[in-house]
């Protein structure tokens, strides 16, 4: 799922200065399993904005809606947003672009989007894939050496890693490539350490300018 | 009335305070102060939940979006939750809202968890008088905002 934090208050309110009637979109889908922008998050920022403004003397009018997917035009349509002046969205950015394509009015950010990943508890997330567009890990065991490894080696380890195995970066995460040699050694797969990644291909990541995707077969 | 002495208005405010009770533990010492014939402000109007564990970001909100000048949440006493710790799950729950609360200019201590046995009556009636003092003396959620 897209992982997403929300903006601290002050930046929204700051974000929503000039305007006092405004519509609040939460996105039902990655934002609300990840307890950033669902129906209950926008409820929340909703009233605290509204209390804010109170606070300050300039009250606000603000409406609450959420939508399944804030990233598809389906869902999108049937939001009406006549008679407001802004709003704000607390989908992923993909949501607050697709927004703001949709709709002529401003349409702002409630949310800092972070990445894409896994829980790992209740109230923990963290990032498994970068999307580079060139998967190895058939090669890894299924751990992924573009995020885990802080200089996303393909053939590493480093040699920086500490004696307790972490990685040198200092962030106190383990070394990815320690924990892919032991998930390698447990699958009985150790061998592909000894074989020389090629250079990766790193034209499909992101960094070579947006992307889009294709398939003629589904195209109506 | 007839003379110019205006009275102080924090002595004259009654302010509106929210207590979400756990059914177990304060609400239950709420209760008793009655049983006891305790007296204790009228300012405090009780939410009845299960367990403090019940409650939620967005009904400490909209309780003052609604009126209320504090709220407070009672539970049972820590490592003694009927439901065994979803009073300390409030207790996380309330920081974060006073946080929230501070970063958007409202006074934290409108907002407050208090933690009591069922048993203890006298002690619901004294949160009730401190709460409704540090109310009061902060004065009405809204409607001073000119003074600010
Ligand atoms: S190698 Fe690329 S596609 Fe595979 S998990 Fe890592 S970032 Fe994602
Ligand atoms: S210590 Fe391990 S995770 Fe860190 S940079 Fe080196 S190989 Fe990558």
């Amino acid at each position: 799922m897209i992982v997403a934090d929300q903006k601290p208050i002050n930046e929204i309110l700051g974000m929503l200065e000039r305007y006092d009637k405004v519509l609040f979109v939460g996105c039902q889908t990655c934002v609300a399993v990840c307890m950033a922008g669902g129906e209950k998050e926008t409820g929340v920022l909703a009233s605290l904005v509204r209390l804010a403004r109170q606070k300050a003397g300039q009250p606000i009018e603000i409406d609450e809606a959420a939508i399944q997917r804030q990233c598809e035009e389906e869902f999108i349509e049937p939001l009406e947003a006549d008679g407001y002046q802004a709003i704000l969205s607390l989908g992923c950015g993909v949501g607050v672009n697709k927004l703001a394509d949709h709709f002529g009015i401003p349409v702002l950010p409630g949310l800092n989007t972070g990445f894409m990943g896994h829980i790992e508890e209740h109230g923990v997330w963290a990032e498994t894939c970068a999307g580079c567009g060139d998967c190895v890990l058939h090669r890894t065991g299924g751990i992924c050496p573009v995020v885990r490894c802080a200089k996303s080696l393909m053939n590493g380890p480093c040699g920086g890693y500490t004696d307790d195995g972490l990685c040198e970066s200092g962030t106190g995460a383990p070394c990815a490539w320690i924990a892919i040699y032991k998930r390698l050694k447990e699958l009985g797969l150790l061998e592909s350490m000894t074989e020389t990644s090629p250079p990766k291909d790193w034209s499909k990541d992101r960094f070579s300018g947006p992307r889009t995707r294709v398939r003629e077969d589904v195209r109506l | 009335m007839q003379n110019n002495v205006t009275p102080d208005e924090t002595e004259t405010f009654e302010p509106k305070i929210i207590a979400f009770c756990c059914h177990y533990c304060a609400f239950a010492a709420a209760d008793l102060a009655g049983t006891m014939r305790l007296q204790y402000p009228p300012n405090i109007h009780i939410i009845r939940l299960p367990c403090t564990g019940k409650v939620d970001a967005l009904y400490l909100l909209k309780a003052f979006e609604e009126g209320a000048d504090g709220v407070m949440v009672a539970g049972c006493e820590e490592g003694s939750c009927h439901f065994t710790n979803g009073n300390l799950r409030a207790k996380k729950r309330v920081h974060h809202v006073r946080d929230q609360l501070e970063q958007t200019g409202i006074e934290g201590e409108r907002l407050e968890m208090f933690n009591l046995s069922s048993a203890m009556g006298s002690r619901f009636a004294e949160i009730a008088h401190l709460m409704t003092d540090r109310i009061r003396k902060l004065g009405p959620l809204f409607g001073n905002e000119s003074a600010n």
